[in-house]
């Protein structure tokens, strides 16, 4: 086990790429600690698996240090670095038994037999596959297999972190929401820091302690499910993380209070000042929205209610732009009606980042 | 309940019945009906039982050329699927140099058989051939014309250049469809480069392997045209392997009742063989009965 610290990392996949200054990573400079359980989140390409890989590996940064505690391992083999990854596809030794495939990485690393049969023992019972142990790994289900390939990591008790390469692709639904809590309770068993590459906004909020959101080979903001939901730092967190994402609402500053498409919203107190000439831009989750009758807020047009079971969602235009509204599902919704923001929930973003509070 | 019967199925069938019947069904009967007959000439046949397969069983010239043939087979396998697999983990996985060698892989293979065979014989020549004149300026008594030892080495050494490729590309297919993890996947289990090999490229090879092995062997065994270009069967009857003995005896000799029946030996043998090598080779990993522990 090991805190990982992330010194100033940048990565380019070919020196040409570099020269144009067009990098996967453009700069991550973050510290995961001993023990914690990390998702990394981000849409398709913004670089969480080149950070993954950096950390077990299997990619060497074009510039920066990767250190295990205070060891510099930037430059050691995946092997050297002790760590274990699970990839997106389950891998298997196709003509091991479910034993053999467990017992494989202790003897690669020359660990007495005794001591073996004793580890892989325990792990087959963790990972609940002791009926399966002496069949060949290749005809189990695909959650199985994954489940090897994890109790494959596990099974090294001294590793320094388990990587995670959204290892729940091919999983039947109904099995991921099983295996994602088995993982979470072999997290709480074992102690071991993980890192888990997700594009899956569920499975990152559920699985880590820390959720680190990525986009555009930046890393955006670091922060508990909690904090990224009320202060997203980004509009590209408040937007990805939730379901609708946050409403963005482009807005002019005057006094106090910004003005959406001729409507004055008053902003708390607390929210600092806004240097001249950024773009800025109102950020409420739908979730804060509320309808209350005509004149007593800000008039909107209601498009249309989606009716998604627990609760029901409200399309409408502010002037021009669009605005989504969460309600409750017995709460009657008239035809024509105002919204009102909860103050407090308000963010204000300058050029697409949060404006602190004081 | 009724079933329904429509007989215009047979409609859509008998094209390919007829085909079929063309291509492999009458010429078979043919050699089955030569088979069991005898003839002393004027087109007249007799019938004369199961007399040709005894005889071609009993005869020591079937013998020989079976093993040798056998010979032959064992020893083009013992060399050409190791030495593909060999050259097809040496080949790059991927840039320019991919193509370039898959060009020269695949160019052997496009040479017809009977101009291999000729290359080698002129090649093998020690007064005009590049192989010839050299292994004998080395002062290596090399004559494959009338040392038998010589004939056998430039026969297995000819086959094994020209088909050594079709084992290569077969093993390079396999190779390059394991993805990437496994190999990462290794690395960080900590696997030597023989565990890697052993437990993720061969396993992943085995259905290529199979079909290798089993087209090398049908092939090599049937073989006629390249050993007849470059040695004709010679010196002596070493390298007579049995297709060029079946043409001696159905052609030279004319002797077509013992040819036919050494036809359908023949045959069954290449059947059979094939028939073990491939339940031996698709057994070899897959599950015993499964033993659930019980409770």
């Amino acid at each position: 086990m090991a805190r990982i610290r992330l010194d100033h990392i940048r990565h380019a996949y070919t020196p040409e790429l570099a020269k144009a200054d067009n990098y996967a990573l453009r700069e991550v400079d973050t510290t995961f600690a001993d023990g914690g359980a990390y998702a990394l989140l981000g849409p398709s390409g913004c670089g969480k698996t080149t950070l993954l890989n950096i950390i077990s590996g299997l990619l060497t940064p074009s510039n920066g240090h990767v250190r295990f505690d205070d060891t510099d391992v930037t430059m050691l083999t995946p092997e050297a670095r002790n760590i274990a990854q699970v990839f997106q596809f389950p891998v298997i030794y196709d003509t091991m038994t479910v034993r053999e495939n467990l017992a494989f990485p202790l003897k690669n690393r020359k660990v007495p037999a005794d001591e073996i049969q004793r580890r892989v023992a325990d792990m087959l019972r963790r990972i609940g596959l002791e009926k399966k142990a002496d069949r060949k790994a290749r005809g189990l289900t695909a959650d199985e297999k994954q489940k090897i390939s994890l109790g494959r990591g596990l099974v090294r008790s001294d590793v320094n972190a388990i990587l995670f390469d959204e290892p729940l692709t091919v999983i039947d639904p109904h099995m991921k929401w099983q295996l994602r809590s088995e993982l979470k309770q072999l997290h709480r068993e074992f102690q071991m820091t993980m890192v888990y590459v997700t594009h899956d906004q569920t499975e990152a909020l559920t699985f880590a302690d820390k959720v680190v959101v990525m986009y555009a080979g930046e890393v955006v903001q670091i922060g508990t499910p909690e904090e990224l939901f009320e202060r997203p730092q980004h509009t590209f967190v408040g937007y990805f993380i939730g379901s609708p994402g946050m409403n963005l609402l482009p807005c002019a500053l005057e006094g106090g209070a910004a003005v959406v498409s001729g409507q004055r919203i008053a902003l708390p107190a607390s929210i600092g000042p806004v240097a001249a000439g950024k773009t800025t831009e109102l950020g409420i989750r739908p979730e804060f929205v509320s309808l209350v009758p005509r004149g007593q807020g800000i008039p909107v047009q209601i498009d249309k209610v989606e009716d998604i079971g627990s609760e029901r969602i409200v399309r409408a235009r502010l002037g021009d732009t669009r605005l989504s509204a969460v309600l409750d599902e017995d709460r009657e919704i008239p035809a024509e009606a105002d919204v009102a923001f909860t103050q407090e929930q308000l963010n204000l973003y300058a050029d697409s980042w949060l404006v602190a509070r004081r | 309940m009724e079933k329904t019967w429509n007989n215009k199925a047979w409609f859509f069938v008998l094209p390919v019945l007829l085909l079929v019947a063309f291509s492999a069904v009458i010429p078979l009967m043919t050699v089955v009906n030569y088979s069991v007959q005898d003839t002393f000439g004027n087109n007249q046949f007799f019938w004369n039982g199961t007399e040709w397969f005894k005889e071609i069983l009993t005869s020591e010239r079937f013998h020989d050329s079976l093993i040798r043939n056998l010979i032959f087979s064992g020893l083009i396998l013992a060399i050409e699927i190791p030495l593909g697999i060999i050259v097809a983990l040496a080949m790059p996985k991927k840039g320019f140099w991919v193509s370039v060698c898959l060009v020269l892989m695949a160019l052997p293979l496009l040479i017809p058989w009977n101009v291999v065979g000729t290359i080698w014989q002129v090649f093998g020549r020690t007064d005009i051939g590049l192989l010839g004149y050299t292994v004998d300026a080395l002062g290596i008594d090399y004559n494959y014309v009338a040392d038998p030892f010589a004939a056998w080495v430039t026969v297995i050494v000819m086959d094994v250049w020209h088909w050594t490729s079709l084992v290569v590309l077969l093993c390079y297919a396999g190779l390059v469809s394991i993805p990437d993890a496994y190999y990462q996947a290794a690395k960080i289990d900590g696997a030597s480069r023989w565990a890697v090999f052993r437990y993720i490229q061969l396993p992943k090879m085995g259905r290529v392997l199979l079909i290798a092995v089993l087209l090398r062997f049908m092939d090599s065994f049937m073989i006629y045209t390249e050993p007849f270009v470059v040695t004709g069967g010679g010196p002596g009857n070493s390298t007579t392997f049995l297709s060029i003995d079946l043409v001696k005896l159905a052609i030279g000799q004319f002797n077509l009742g013992e040819a036919a029946a050494m036809s359908l030996v023949y045959f069954l043998i290449i059947l059979a063989l094939s028939w073990v090598f491939y339940t031996v080779m698709t057994n070899a990993g897959t599950d015993k009965p499964v033993k659930e522990i019980s409770e």
